[in-house]
């Protein structure tokens, strides 16, 4: 796995929103078009890419995207 | 891994019930224009057949058993078997199979069992009651499935209300000796039980006045401990993982061909994950049909209804080779396969 792959898979999940300026750090969520669609959409990314299931509370717990890589990266060791 | 096959019993017919009442979701006040078009888009679901006040689960099953014994031409005396399958009882106790028994005018030599089940009810249904039967001892036998389900879900919750549609629907099996039978994968987890639950009003947390207080979740979310809670991203994360490992494991393990099977029916969950788990079973659309535009997600009836009002013309002439997985609260998860042949299928069935 390595974070600017990840960072480009999920900024692909918004559809309007300028996302050029993602990073690792970036708060996901404060934008215009986060809603529960695009939560839907990168569970459904993180399924398709990394075979991991991200629970409510795993994107309800994350912040970041790094976050969200940081859980993806350690469920998919198991 | 809970696998059965189940020989020498055979689906011989299939009804279904909704309320007359229908329920655009373009007319619903309490959740924003902009918000709706968005969500019927995702969820798939335009319309819900809705109960009205007072239509029970187990009178549209009543109305659908009386319809299917009278096509099939059955006896009510032959009938040794009734299962409901229903997380929306008539009452807490006693269970409301034996009041359909004795209100379908069935004999009294008629086992009764109620399940509670939801999403994957109609897979363990036909696993139970094909069960009961293999042995040849009962002949006849009848499975009703379904749920109200509109009745529990907060009228200002966005993630709940607009889904969920009402529908009840029976299932009539035949023992047949030399049938092929039915083949079953069988699942269950349950440390995600809250991620489909109603609260209060259980054992557990009895009824009481703190059942009724609003709570805030989010946007265009808010519910009472009464009422139906439903974390969307839990349950859709499961679906799109365990649906399709379910059929697949069904396909290798009873070594199935894929591309034979003439239909796949799915739980109608919404569009979105419905979508997602054909996509990765990589099936065409015309062999996955959805009844979720008209009928929204019915819970445990949402299978036996794609079929009746779906695929009832396929299935009322020739063999059909299929295929139907539940999926859903519990968690609990199932696939099934058989072989049908010249189903007898009454038109859908309006109550009220």
């Amino acid at each position: 796995m390595n974070i600017e792959k990840f960072i480009q898979e999920f900024t692909e999940q918004f559809d309007d929103l300028d996302t050029s300026t993602f990073t690792a750090e970036t708060l996901f969520k404060e934008n215009d078009e986060w809603s529960s669609m695009t939560a839907l959409s990168i569970i459904a990314m993180v399924d398709d890419s990394y075979k991991v299931r991200l629970t409510g509370d795993d994107v309800r717990n994350s912040k970041t995207i790094q976050d969200i890589y940081d859980i993806v990266l350690a469920k998919s060791k198991l | 891994m809970a696998f059965l096959s189940i020989k020498n019993v055979a689906i011989r017919g299939i009804s279904a019930c909704v309320p007359a009442y229908v329920e655009e979701n373009l007319e619903i006040i309490d959740v924003p224009s902009m918000d709706i078009d968005k969500l019927i888009k995702t969820t798939g679901v335009e319309r819900r057949h809705v109960a009205t006040q007072g239509i029970c689960t187990s009178d549209m099953c009543f109305a659908a058993a009386e319809k299917l014994i009278e096509e099939l031409d059955w006896n009510k005396d032959e009938i040794e078997g009734l299962i409901m399958v229903t997380q929306s009882p008539d009452y807490l106790v006693p269970a409301t199979s034996p009041s359909l028994q004795h209100r379908l005018g069935l004999s009294q030599n008629c086992f009764t069992i109620d399940i509670s089940l939801g999403c994957s009810g109609y897979i363990y249904g036909l696993s139970t009651l094909a069960s009961y039967m293999q042995s040849g001892m009962i002949k006849k036998a009848l499975l009703c499935v379904g749920d109200v389900s509109s009745i529990s879900c907060s009228k200002q919750d966005k993630s709940t209300y607009p889904l969920f549609g009402d529908a009840g629907t029976v299932t009539a099996l035949e023992y047949c000796e030399l049938d092929e039978g039915m083949k079953f994968h069988l699942s269950s987890d349950g440390s995600g039980y809250k991620a489909i639950i109603i609260p209060d009003g259980g054992h557990r947390r009895r009824f009481s006045e703190s059942s009724l207080s609003e709570h805030v979740i989010d946007k265009g979310i808010i519910r009472n401990n009464s009422e139906l809670w439903l974390d969307g991203m839990d349950v859709f994360s499961f679906g799109i993982s365990k649906a399709p490992e379910t059929v697949n494991k069904l396909l290798t393990k009873f070594e199935i061909v894929k591309d034979s099977v003439d239909h796949f029916f799915f739980h109608q969950a919404n569009l979105m994950m419905n979508e997602r788990i054909r996509k990765k079973l990589q099936l065409p659309e015309n062999k996955v049909p959805y009844s979720l535009k008209d009928f929204g997600n019915t819970s445990s009836a949402s299978i036996p209804l794609t079929m009746v009002t779906k695929t009832a013309d396929e299935l009322r002439n020739g063999q059909n080779n299929i295929i139907a997985c539940g999926f859903g609260v519990g968690l609990s998860w199932a696939t099934m396969h058989c072989n049908t042949t010249n189903l007898v299928i009454p038109d859908l069935i309006y109550y009220g």
